[in-house]
């Protein structure tokens, strides 16, 4: 083939690509493992989840996802991983699409919503990105974040957006209620581009988001929302967040019929207000007619896109999560709404219910005081890593310990409890947590 | 191809240029940019008031199938836009020369070349040989 196209070699090829920036060496990457080697690591990598009761959420959460979602989502018809290249030929997985855009709109209360970005977190960088283009009359680089924005997308969007010239600051969070402290945003400082709300936040909580929604913009700011799906169906939409509502909203749309799969694939949710939609990343798909009047489905806005507006695209986004949205569109169709809603209350009533029997325990409090949603954040009266491997011995993954990203916190511990944990799992929890507090070992300080 | 008005300077990008009374000058893109980029479907404005230099990106015009940037013919601040663009974008498609004006700046800086209109005629004759 070298031949064929006039090159002498693979590096004659490449050489346009400047020397210093090609990768000799992929340092931590082993050697290649042949398929039945590969298929021994990868059975006793999964062996090691099973049997486990997880109660770590903290951006990825096990729900329960009915038997048919998958069976449906990997048939051949629809088994691919992106929107497809001649994209009109396959007006089925079109259509899917376009009806994942109608609940995502529906789910969020805003216009439009995009075929997908490919997480949460990298979604909230395109967000961050879109409000800069979208808010023309404001000259600001700086968008400030609720204070609880999970710091993992803090740190993907400096990672990706930062070189452009954005910068991230965090709010300062009230530590009595855990969430961000209204009374200290009026020194916030230069006016933003963008502020960013997560709901619920990081912590479980939630925060007071049309207070935030309004004071965001007197200032001439755009609004980002992070929405949970899941919670969408209990707490108001983004799109009717304070008078005007957040203009854009995002988040990991993994609830939604995704397992939890040691991190991935996953997918990015992403909606906005109509007026804006031109600076929207990412694959739309539109209903039309053909020449004779038939309904059908294509791909529209495409001037947004690379392959048409080439540097100047919106994003260099050029596909989407064709197979997580598809799952994602069969298990909100067969959940439907009350479903999806009795999935959120359950998983708030059985978080409570775990917070209300350890927090009456000595030496384990309840961190915050405002409303939450269905994650909490404890206190102990001890470091918390010890009291989590004594859990892990008993098989239970008693949460995230958040000591490193938020010191200030003492010792804190993230916990989650969805509608998959049965009230005979929370006294397993309950009791392991016991036991951990009065082994010597892990005695407080 | 539809007769070039003869007040109009015009520009290698296929924008024409006004002189009005005032001193400023309105701007728009020539019949033959409309019919080579189709249907327009969106437009988008700069903002009055904003600087723009020789040569700089002032708006982009979209149809269904390319979107293109219109530059400053010359440098200077946007004193006005056509809003009814916004929502009516195919005026520049039926009317380029009149109801399809898409910017009036003030100029202050320097002016790139323009040509007549038959300089512009025999310009676009070549481009299609």
């Amino acid at each position: 083939m070298l031949g064929a196209i006039g090159a002498g070699s693979i590096d004659e090829l490449f050489d346009e690509i400047p020397r210093d920036l090609l990768i000799k060496d992929l340092d931590g990457v082993p050697d290649a493992l042949s398929e039945m080697e590969i298929s021994r690591l990868m059975r006793a990598r999964a062996a090691e989840d099973r049997g486990v009761l997880c109660f770590i959420g903290a951006g990825a959460y096990e729900h329960h996802i009915p038997t048919a979602v998958w069976d449906i989502a990997t048939r051949g018809e629809f088994y691919s991983a992106y929107t497809p290249y001649q994209a009109e030929a396959s007006q089925g997985t079109l259509q899917t699409i376009y009806e994942y855009q109608t609940m995502i709109t529906s789910l969020t209360g805003l216009d439009v919503s995009n075929a997908s970005l490919y997480d949460g977190a990298s979604g909230l960088a395109e967000a961050a990105l879109m409000a800069v283009r979208a808010n023309r009359k404001s000259k600001s680089r700086r968008v400030l974040l609720a204070s609880g924005v999970n710091a993992t997308y803090r740190k993907v969007a400096q990672a990706i957006a930062g070189s452009q010239g954005l910068t991230f600051e965090t709010l300062p969070l009230d530590a009595a209620s855990g969430i961000t402290d209204l009374n200290k945003i009026k020194d916030a400082g230069e006016p933003p581009v963008a502020v960013v709300i997560q709901q619920p936040s990081f912590f479980g909580t939630l925060e007071q988001v049309d207070e935030l929604t309004d004071w965001a913009h007197e200032q001439g700011a755009l609004v980002i929302a992070i929405a949970n799906p899941t919670s969408l169906a209990v707490l108001k939409a983004p799109g009717h967040w304070g008078a005007e509502g957040a203009d854009i909203a995002c988040g990991e749309g993994q609830p939604l019929g995704v397992p939890l799969s040691s991190g991935g694939p996953y997918f990015g949710i992403m909606a906005c207000k109509e007026k804006i939609v031109r600076q929207m990343p990412g694959r739309i798909v539109g209903r039309t007619t053909d020449l004779d009047g038939t309904p059908g489905f294509t791909l529209t806005l495409q001037a947004r896109e690379q392959h048409i507006r080439r540097s100047k695209a919106t994003s260099n986004i050029c596909t989407n999560q064709g197979l997580m949205v598809t799952a994602a569109t069969i298990h909100m169709s067969l959940l439907g709404y009350h479903g999806l809603r009795r999935v959120a209350l359950q998983s708030v009533e059985q978080t409570a219910k775990l917070a209300g029997m350890v927090s009456a325990r000595d030496g384990v409090e309840t961190a915050f005081s405002a409303p939450h949603f269905h994650e909490v954040v404890l206190r102990l009266d001890r470091p918390v890593g010890p009291v989590l491997e004594l859990l892990a011995a008993n098989n239970i993954l008693g949460g995230l310990d958040l000591t490193n990203d938020y010191p200030e916190l003492g010792n804190a511990l993230l916990v989650c409890a969805t509608e998959t944990k049965t009230d005979a799992d929370l006294e397993s929890y309950a009791a392991a947590l016991d036991n951990a507090l009065q082994d010597s070992q892990v005695k407080s300080a | 191809m539809s007769e070039l008005p003869g007040d109009l300077t015009y520009t290698k990008e296929h924008e024409w240029l006004r002189q009005e009374e005032d001193g400023s000058i309105t701007i728009g893109i020539t019949d033959h940019a409309q019919t080579a980029l189709g249907d327009l479907v969106y437009v988008e404005l700069p903002e009055v008031g904003q600087e723009v230099e020789n040569g700089g990106e002032m708006a982009v015009v979209e149809s269904v199938k390319a979107a293109s940037d219109v530059y400053a013919p010359i440098g200077g601040t946007v004193t006005q836009v056509n809003d009814a663009l916004a929502d009516d974008p195919e005026m520049i498609n039926a009317d380029p020369y009149g109801d399809g004006w898409i910017v009036r700046l003030q100029p202050s800086g320097d002016a790139g070349e323009t040509m007549d209109p038959d300089a512009y005629q025999a310009f676009i004759y070549a481009l299609d040989e």
